[in-house]
């Protein structure tokens, strides 16, 4: 059986389909066989992000429609091995999705897979639901800032009523706080909320701090995950990320900001 | 059946007392009307016992004053302070002859509500037990622990209510919104152990979170009625 975690925040453009990318290709790397199932249906953005775009032929909603097997629509990831990516349907919307397509869909994938990685839309609607819906653990993706931690708080409660997790009444499912985009020297001048302000608020473990660093902006455009590029910060913090996923005790990395030398002062870094 | 399928005990109770000072039902109706349309759901299906002191010497037609109560979705339980000619026929109607334990000042307006404390011979209430949530309350969660009190182990969240008809005790931080009493029980009171309220009610009076923010913010605390004032007081006077 498969881990389903789905990765979520409410709010749009704090990092979920970047997180989802990398988190998964890391989980790969490291020999879990893993998917990526992209939820946010109409807007598709996680096979650009992945840098397989040209490579989608069916998706998502043709194999719930039947229209294409799940073989026929998974794509191959070329560079790490055991990495798959289910990319959504970019002409249709969210109410295409069914849970009991979805249901299917998953239970199939999870005869195959080790990890299914759920990339879930922004918002609280039917997508996002889907999304979350049948999750074993959910990943909150959450920027240092108010009206993102407020969102964040919303899909926690989300989460605990409307997963199939609490509907059933079996063990809820586990919550893991990712704050993306943290930038220390803006925290010290009171710009962003601190780690600590975002768990004091959250009530969550921890799992994971990503800095705020240029090399996202670039993974993205180049379609590589930015766990690929190993001397990033963001991608070190992303691997560290993963191995506590994974039940391992890591220290927290990047939460101060780098001394930085003359020639960085003046050449950038 | 065995002898404790009941039991009968005297109790006190907080019930509303209706003055009236004239026998006019219309009068009383359109007076009345106008008082509850103010806070429709304080008054709705309250008990009410009726004053005859400023009637002394008038003849009050009983039926037509219980249906005009009845009409107004109160439930009208008794009269008190009625002569003896009073008490046959409101007897008679079916209302309860009641002796208030206390009287209180004499009423200024031609109809006023106000509440006394009245012995009455009815079967004590059920112990309610409170509702808890052992989780924190997150935004846009609502929950509503209704006649009793509520208890969160958690954090209330902005963009989280809570509301209960009896006391509200929070073990977390109080961020969003609280209200107790909302049956309008004057004495509830909220305890946080750390205010930082968007709103805090105590049966209909409010404070927003710039009020809250001049008494004890981001301390613990106490949340009451003093008179109709709302306040907020340290836990540990």
């Amino acid at each position: 059986m498969a881990r389903i975690i789905v990765v979520t925040s409410g709010k749009g453009g704090v990092g979920k389909t970047t997180s989802s990318a990398a988190i998964g290709t890391g989980l790969a790397l490291q020999g879990k066989k893993t998917v990526i199932v992209d939820f946010d249906i109409g807007l598709r953005n996680l096979d650009l992000i992945m840098g397989v775009e040209r490579r989608v032929v069916y998706d998502f909603v043709n194999v719930i429609n039947g229209e294409a097997n799940l073989n026929q629509a998974l794509i191959k990831d070329k560079r790490v091995d055991g990495l798959f990516i289910l990319p959504a349907s970019q002409t249709r919307d969210k109410d295409a999705l069914t849970l009991d397509g979805v249901e299917k869909v998953l239970d199939e994938l999870s005869e195959q897979f080790d990890y299914i990685i759920c990339d879930s839309p922004a918002g609280i609607e039917q997508g996002a639901l889907m999304a979350l819906y049948f999750a074993d653990e959910a990943i909150v993706v959450t920027n240092p800032e108010v009206s993102s931690v407020r969102d964040s708080d919303r899909i926690l409660g989300i989460l605990a009523s409307k997963s199939r997790r609490a509907e059933k009444g079996l063990d809820p499912v586990k919550e893991n706080l990712l704050l993306t985009r943290y930038n220390p020297s803006r925290v010290e001048r009171g710009d962003m909320l601190s780690v600590e302000d975002v768990k004091e608020i959250l009530a969550i473990p921890l799992l994971g701090v990503i800095p705020e660093s240029q090399a996202v902006l670039k993974a993205s455009n180049l379609g590589e995950p930015v766990v690929l590029d190993e001397q990033s910060d963001a991608g070190q913090a992303y691997l560290d990320a993963i191995s506590r996923l994974e039940g391992n005790e890591v220290d927290f990395r990047f939460l101060t900001e780098p001394k930085k030398g003359i020639f960085k002062r003046i050449f950038g870094g | 059946m065995s002898e404790t399928a009941i039991e009968l005990k005297g109790s006190g109770f907080t019930l509303s007392v209706l003055h009236i000072a004239t026998n006019d039902i219309a009068a009383i109706t359109a007076a009345l009307d106008a008082k509850i349309s103010q806070a429709p759901s304080f008054f709705a299906m309250a008990p009410i016992v009726v004053n005859l002191e400023k009637l002394a010497e008038q003849t009050i037609d009983f039926v037509a004053l219980k249906e005009a109560l009845v009409a107004l979705n109160l439930v009208p339980v008794g009269v008190t302070a009625a002569t003896d000619e009073q008490k046959v026929a409101a007897k008679e109607a079916g209302l309860a002859v009641m002796i208030a334990a206390k009287q209180t000042a004499a009423p200024t307006q031609e109809v006023k509500v106000e509440r006394v404390e009245v012995p009455v011979e009815v079967p004590v209430a059920q112990y309610v037990p409170a509702m808890v949530v052992k989780t924190n309350v997150r935004s846009g969660q609502q929950i509503y622990a209704k006649g009793t009190d509520l208890i969160v182990h958690g954090a209330v969240s902005n963009g989280g209510e809570v509301i209960a008809d009896g006391n509200i005790h929070i073990y977390g931080t109080l961020r969003g919104k609280a209200a107790a009493g909302a049956q309008g029980d004057q004495n509830a009171r909220i305890y946080a152990q750390n205010i930082q309220a968007e709103l805090v009610s105590i049966s209909g009076n409010y404070w927003t979170s710039e009020q809250i923010q001049e008494h004890r913010w981001q301390q613990s605390g106490c949340i009451h009625l003093d008179g109709e004032q709302l306040t907020i007081s340290s836990l540990q006077e």
